[in-house]
């Protein structure tokens, strides 16, 4: 077994991840390394883009502080004054928010792990097997879906869930790693193929099945990858508005998009409480995104670059 | 440590299947049990919740199936009734029209900023996170925000032209091009950073070289950027007109379809019709030409767009 660690240390140094690289280099020293001088026009012209980013979120904010007649009389992108905190009470209470948050946060936790765990699998037996037909051909089967849109699936779906009774968040939990197998197991195999497969057979001389082979040699190794799923996963469910829409049928079920989209249905001239809603339904992720926002990023490219 | 390399190396070359051969145990023709253990009960599971929903919806789409109740086959009807249905037809329209608008925009945007943010900038970290802000947002969220922009901010600020000054959102003309706002501010953050990763693999030598050849500004990005970022390019196109012809969040927050059919797209119309107009075979009937054109668009892309890339 000692054998085993040994080589997991080094290989771990010698896997190829290049964005890893490049990242970090970028984080620390890509300024040093770059000798052109400071582009003042191209800063200023991307300081001045950035607005058109920005301004809708100012937007989203300040609406919601303003107490409904300072809407009445101006455009929306005053500074409210007098603040009006009461917006959030509000929007806590009519949206139901808490039940949709924990309903959102539990759809999108439960498909990040199912998904980690099922998609590497998968992969990892793909990746290993590539050259025998029966394992190529369910690689390019699981391959061939990402090409049929969900508007195709949406109507006989809803008809099967209702069916099955997985109307509910367990079933939108199922649903999502199912579908979220064809990219993953794309983006895994790629990565799983370029793992010496010296490591495993040090390993299996050792007596390891191929189960524990997964879990104690190549798991570990998936790092980067499980990152790059995990955060396309994560911002997949937690945005998703089409299919809790036709899939949820109980309202107790609903999730942040969906609450939305009810809330606003039902009070479309209420825009400062709906506004504190937005802001609230945003947040979680929002928050997440501006503490860990190289590695996210980082993660997304890696995902999307073969 | 040496050996690792190279293993590493002849793993990720083609070339490796003969080496592969030559080992003991991976000879055998069949797999180890486990590994079929492995993939079978996603196979399944795939199967069942991708692949039956597909051929139900195919086999409903020759049925006069209501969503409920007794149905019968009708054969093709469906299908040829889609070609005489204006609201069909509209919708089709619809949709390409966003799709290829928000297309070219995203593209020509998120390209420009990328080649803003690639050059020697201040807090150059801090732009880019900026810019990817909108990957994390929910369209539906966001377009609830835009869609008061659009219909109570904008007609107060821009109360001299007319066009804006009675909410744009209410004008069966001009609606779409506030979908398309919508769509390419929330699209451009993931494309910034695709361009953003392909600005990463150029050399900077060859810019040098290039310097040295008397090139600047424009006659460098045709000649040398542009080329070396085809395959982005490609990957870029193929998946915003993709994604946009299936536009649903941006639609629903801001119009909502409206003014009467208008804004309509196939994803809304398969939605409505249904779910909530009784024509569930005849919109499965829609979906699967939906998704025949969705597939010939993406190839025909692919083809073109790859010769163009292989030209240079």
């Amino acid at each position: 077994m000692t054998t085993t660690t040994t080589t997991l240390a080094q290989a771990e140094e010698v896997v190829p991840d290049a964005p890893e690289r490049r990242r970090s280099r970028a984080g620390r020293g890509a300024d040093s390394d770059d000798t052109r001088r400071t582009n003042w026009w191209a800063t200023a012209l991307i300081a001045v883009c950035s607005l058109t980013i920005l301004i809708p979120l100012y937007l989203a904010v300040a609406v919601s502080l303003k107490t409904p007649d300072q809407l009445v009389t101006g455009t929306g992108f005053e500074l409210p004054d007098p603040i009006r905190w009461e917006n959030f009470a509000e929007a806590w209470e009519r949206t139901s928010f808490p039940q949709a948050l924990m309903n959102t946060a539990f759809i999108t936790v439960g498909s990040v792990v199912f998904t980690l765990l099922t998609s590497s699998i998968v992969a990892y037996a793909i990746a290993r097997n590539l050259h025998r037909p029966f394992f190529k051909g369910v690689f390019f089967y699981l391959l061939a879906a990402l090409f049929i849109p969900f508007p195709i699936i949406m109507l006989p779906l809803v008809k099967q869930t209702s069916l099955l009774g997985l109307d509910n968040q367990a079933g939108m939990i199922l649903l999502y790693t199912i579908y979220g197998l064809s990219l993953n197991i794309f983006i895994y195999t790629a990565y799983i193929r370029s793992i010496p497969i010296e490591l495993e057979e040090a390993a299996r001389v050792d007596g390891a099945s191929t189960w524990r082979v997964f879990w104690q040699v190549i798991f570990p190794l998936l790092g980067p990858m499980n990152a790059t799923v995990g955060i396309l996963t994560c911002v997949w469910a937690w945005n998703d508005f089409i299919m809790p829409l036709v899939v949820l049928t109980d309202p107790a079920a609903r999730t942040l998009p969906l609450a939305q989209y009810v809330f606003q249905g039902q009070f479309n001239t209420d825009y400062t409480v709906a506004f504190a809603s937005y802001l609230m339904a945003m947040a979680p992720l929002l928050i997440v995104y501006v503490f860990s926002q190289r590695w996210v990023i980082s993660g997304v490219t890696r995902g999307s670059i073969k | 440590m040496t050996t690792l390399t190279q293993a590493v190396r002849s793993t990720t070359t083609p070339g490796e299947k003969p080496r592969r051969a030559s080992r003991l145990r991976t000879e055998t023709k069949r797999a180890l049990p486990a590994f079929y253990w492995m993939v079978w009960p996603a196979v399944i599971a795939f199967a069942a919740f991708h692949t039956v929903p597909v051929l139900v919806g195919i086999f409903f789409s020759f049925t006069n199936y209501a969503g409920y109740g007794e149905w019968n086959f009708v054969g093709l009807s469906n299908y040829l009734n889609l070609f005489r249905d204006d609201r069909a037809l509209q919708a089709y329209g619809f949709s390409f029209l966003i799709a290829i608008v928000a297309t070219v925009l995203t593209n020509v945007i998120s390209l420009a900023i990328a080649l803003g943010l690639h050059s020697k900038i201040v807090a150059k970290n801090f732009w880019r996170g900026v810019y990817f802000v909108p990957y994390v947002i929910a369209i539906l969220v966001i377009g609830y925000v835009f869609q008061f922009f659009f219909s109570n901010s904008l007609p107060k600020i821009l109360s001299g032209v007319p066009l804006f000054a009675d909410n744009i959102l209410a004008n069966p003309d001009w609606a779409w091009t506030a979908i398309v706002v919508l769509t390419v501010w929330q699209a451009c953050a993931f494309a910034i950073i695709i361009y953003l990763a392909g600005l990463q693999t150029i050399p900077s030598e060859l810019y040098e070289a290039s310097a040295i050849d008397g090139a600047t500004g424009w006659r460098q990005f045709r000649s040398i950027t542009f080329p070396l970022i085809g395959a982005f390019f490609t990957i870029n196109v193929v998946l915003s007109l993709k994604s946009f012809l299936q536009v649903f969040d941006q639609i629903i927050s801001l119009t909502n379809g409206g003014p009467g059919t208008s804004t309509e797209s196939v994803t809304l119309l398969i939605y409505r019709g249904g779910f909530t107009g009784g024509e569930f075979a005849y919109q499965t009937a829609n979906a699967v030409i939906f998704f025949i054109v969705i597939t010939v668009v993406s190839l025909f892309q692919f083809r073109v767009l790859q010769r163009r890339e292989a030209d240079f």
